[in-house]
């Protein structure tokens, strides 16, 4: 197939979608150009710009195609859209990793490595064909590491599928590749593991610079023991080597990568439904030896002792008394009969008794090493652990949410006060986004981080448009977005496109800028859209499953100045995971100072005259020979430090005079 | 959009309007597209008879889950479990027409989401087979003449037997030879599985926390 017109603009004429649509394109045209214009400087913002959503939301009715979609997009510009090429044209794409220039697309296929460097016009550097799902990525140096699940994966990445239930041919777990000479990749090491691995993650231990750790997550059946020796499905009190209830750690010796290998098998699970607080209390305890002592039924459930309720309990023995032909006489006998029996009976109903260990699995871990926290979205639980000893993570906090199907990933805020997890309902597979699908399913849920690492929930997040039932939709993968002072994050949401929101006040999360496009099939649900939105030094990048790669920047709005976007580019990284989140470290700038000067406008923590009064010192600070540059900075921050005993937001005035102090020492 | 999903919706209301919604489909151009494409992927990663049974026994297994919970209004539920059968009928709805869609992609027959057993053939004589964890004629007429706080316990404890069921299902999949190669049921299988195994997790406790008056922790 030729992909080489992929990126018709929605001119379409006959279908009121299609005028949506171009209404859609025009109406961000229109924004684009009025407010292109703000550059950096002393530029007042607010005012002209707009921090209105477009109403009628323009990504309702836009045309279906795969390759000729409507778009719509808002506070967003695509610089360029690359299908992917030669075999992988037609196979799922699916996370990204980066490295210098480089954006490397995992595709079910194998991966892709797109040179980014002119973000308008990318180029394919190489493509690696081998076939494994879902071919996560993540970089180390010059090491890559992909992750193998289905049962298709072979070891030596040839076409011809695994048939044999059992084979050594087969790979389920993590690829290692040496791409010191990244075009021409080299298979370092195979690391098997038990479930294959659907996800993982890089650990960088900040204390230990001989060796990086993958955490390892599968969620997909455990696989047969004769096929990788030691895989069990039973469950730990049946079998203590247990591939259930644990994740697995590998180290990755840097001098020796070839000797990859697991260490650990953490069972971060464990006792995760320990008695209820007050379960252990002595009036409680009292109680149950007292009903005991009176010879009512005492069963497990899930590892703790409850009393069986007389309303269970009576029908039973009235039955056993009936098939002793002594209907409403039950006598001491009859309870002897049911006492062996009454464990069973609950556990047929209930589960089998002993220790509750929660999930079986994560599906995807974010490590934040600079705070020493990770994030686990683990099925039915989302947990924070401690992971300053790597090879031994320890649960924090978990919570649970019976809004939430599937804990599916974790996004830290900068500074850790926040997490953020993510619910793939219906697997991503299915359209969960559809008018009739309620707001708090398949959202983002957002808690705090509280001094004591317990999680408190504040609020839901979901993409705010409607989207067809042709179109798989859910929240999935993003990215915080270095904006200074403020949590904003990018986020993919499979067809329901990228958007990009703030969640700076955790209770009120709100978008400021959106991209979509109409369905891949107007007919029939055909698996498409953004599988990972990832701001990347500048860029945000996204993976079109079937679309190819997609690169986007920020256009200015009243909601997001020119000055925050220029200050968010100032922060670069040599490479990046995003689930081995990066802190955020921002060097001094004008364009960062000027970015807490638009925030305390918007919030009105300085008057609008010291607000012309501070841009103008900035502006001619900047224009001023060094000496004198350092000087006025000086003078303006001792001012910006009288400026915040009045203010209402004398934090953002102490990081601005901050900020000042660290130009003039520049 | 609302229009349309409203549309939608009245059509899966009513099985007459969807299969003519189906036969519509089975005749678009975009069908023979996608079988095409069926096709080439399969020549990649080729299905197998059990691949074709999973998918059709699961969309007679699913569909009794959601006879199941759309009781659950009239028999007396509670809020909460009303609030599973939902998300229930939701999920379980969707995909069976992903199984649909999969089947007819591949020139299968595509049987309707009721539930019933599959025909199976051993040694040469056709049974009739519930799917693992399929409530039995008998096990459904109690669940239809419970109410209230009965209902919840029946609902939550056969809800779990049938869930249990899905899992063999994926399970029995995974142990066949040549099996779950296709991305696509591969995904749904491991789907299933944690999602139902997530969901029993969840029952389990709803219904301890109704048995005793005490959710353990």
């Amino acid at each position: 197939m030729v992909f080489d017109v992929h990126r018709p603009r929605t001119t379409s004429r006959h279908v009121i979608a299609a005028s949506l649509a171009l209404f859609a394109t025009a109406a961000c045209a229109r924004s684009t150009v009025s407010t292109s214009t703000g550059a950096i400087g002393p530029t007042p913002m607010g005012g002209v710009m707009s921090t209105m959503p477009p109403s009628p939301d323009p990504r309702i009715g836009l045309k279906a195609g795969r390759f000729d979609a409507g778009e719509a997009a808002w506070n967003i510009r695509l610089l360029s859209t690359n299908p992917s090429q030669g075999p992988f044209a037609n196979s799922t794409n699916s996370d990204l990793a980066f490295l210098g220039n480089y954006a490397i697309q995992g595709n079910y296929d194998g991966y892709q490595v797109w040179d980014i460097s002119n973000r308008a016009h990318p180029t394919l550097k190489v493509s690696n064909y081998c076939p494994a799902s879902q071919s996560d990525v993540s970089v180390y140096k010059n090491l890559l590491f992909v992750s193998a699940e289905g049962n298709y994966g072979r070891i030596d990445c040839g076409a011809e599928p695994v048939k044999d239930t059992v084979s050594k041919e087969r790979i389920r777990g993590i690829r290692i590749f040496d791409i010191t000479d990244i075009a021409h990749p080299r298979n370092l090491a195979n690391v098997q593991t038990c479930r294959g691995s659907h996800t993982h993650t890089v650990v960088v231990d900040p204390k230990d610079p001989a060796n990086v750790y993958v955490y390892v997550s599968g969620s997909a059946p455990v696989r047969s023991p004769n096929e990788l020796a030691g895989c069990s499905n039973a469950n730990p009190e049946e079998d203590p080597n247990s591939a259930k209830f644990r994740i697995e750690v590998i180290k990755v010796p840097l001098a020796h990568p070839e000797q990859a290998a697991i260490v650990s098998s953490p069972r971060i699970f464990n006792d995760l439904a320990a008695p209820p607080t007050h379960g252990a209390a002595t009036a409680d305890i009292a109680e149950l030896n007292a009903a005991r002592a009176r010879g009512a039924f005492i069963v497990n459930v899930f590892g703790q002792e409850m009393v069986l309720p007389p309303y269970i309990a009576k029908p039973i023995l009235d039955s056993i008394a009936k098939a002793r032909g002594d209907s409403g006489h039950v006598t001491g006998a009859d309870s002897a009969a049911l006492r062996p029996l009454v464990q069973g009976m609950v556990d047929k109903m209930i589960g089998p008794p002993g220790p509750k260990r929660g999930p079986t699995q994560c599906h995807d871990i974010t490590v934040y090493p600079a705070i020493g926290l990770a994030g686990g979205a683990c099925e039915g639980y989302g947990m924070l652990l401690d992971i300053r000893n790597p090879t031994a993570p320890v649960r924090l906090a978990a919570v649970s949410d019976s809004n939430f199907s599937y804990w599916h990933s974790a996004t830290f805020n900068n500074d850790g006060t926040k997490i953020l997890f993510s619910d793939e309902w219906g697997g991503g597979g299915q359209p969960k986004c559809r008018a009739t699908d309620p707001r708090d399913w398949g959202a983002d849920a957002i808690f705090t981080v509280e001094p004591d690492h317990s999680l408190k929930f504040q609020s839901y997040y979901k993409l705010p448009a409607p989207q067809t039932s042709e179109e798989n939709c859910v929240a999935h993968n993003g990215s915080m977005i270095p904006i200074p002072g403020r949590d904003v994050m990018a986020q993919a949401w499979y067809q329901g496109g990228i958007s990009v929101f703030d969640f700076t006040d955790a209770a009120h999360p709100k978008e400021i800028a959106f991209f979509d496009r109409g369905p891949v099939n107007a007919e029939h649900m055909a698996g498409g859209g953004s599988w990972s939105a990832y701001w990347y030094n500048g860029v945000i990048v996204s993976s079109e499953i079937s679309r190819g790669l997609d690169v986007f920047e920020l256009t200015p709005s009243g909601l997001l100045s020119q000055n925050e976007i220029a200050a968010a580019k100032t922060v670069h990284f040599d490479y990046q995971n995003t689930q081995g989140q990066p802190q955020f470290v921002w060097p001094a700038s004008f364009a960062l100072s000027r970015a807490y000067v638009d925030q305390l406008e918007r919030s009105n923590g300085l008057s609008s005259s010291r607000i012309s009064d501070v841009r103008q010192s900035l502006a001619s600070a900047e224009g001023a020979s060094a000496g004198q540059r350092r000087d006025a900075l000086n003078k303006l921050a001792s001012q910006l430090d009288g400026d915040t005993s009045a203010s209402s937001d004398a934090a953002k005035v102490r990081l601005l005079a901050t900020s000042v102090r660290e130009l003039a020492a520049k | 959009m609302a229009a349309l999903a409203l549309t939608l919706l009245a059509c899966a209301a009513t099985r007459a309007a969807a299969q003519n919604v189906a036969q519509a489909r089975a005749i678009s151009q975009n069908e023979a597209a996608a079988m095409a494409k069926a096709k080439a992927d399969s020549a990649l990663h080729p299905y197998t008879n059990a691949d074709v049974d999973f998918m059709t026994g699961m969309i007679s297994h699913h569909a009794q889950a959601i006879v199941m919970a759309r009781w659950a209004p009239t028999h007396g539920a509670s809020a909460s479990v009303q609030t599973l059968c939902s998300r229930i009928i939701n999920a379980q709805r969707d995909e069976i027409l992903l199984m649909q869609t999969w089947l007819r992609d591949r020139g299968k027959p595509v049987p309707d989401a009721v539930p019933r057993p599959m025909k199976m053939i051993m040694n040469g004589v056709e049974h009739e087979m519930l799917m693992p964890g399929m409530l039995t004629d008998e096990q459904m007429r109690q669940l239809d003449a419970a109410r209230g706080n009965d209902f919840d316990r029946l609902f939550l404890t056969y809800m779990i037997q049938h869930h249990t069921g899905a899992t063999k299902m994926v399970k029995d999949l995974f142990d066949t030879y040549g099996a779950a190669q296709d991305d696509l049921v591969f995904k749904f299988a491991s789907d299933v599985n944690v999602d139902q195994t997530t969901e029993i997790a969840r029952m389990q406790r709803m219904l301890a926390a109704l048995v005793f008056g005490v959710e353990p922790k």
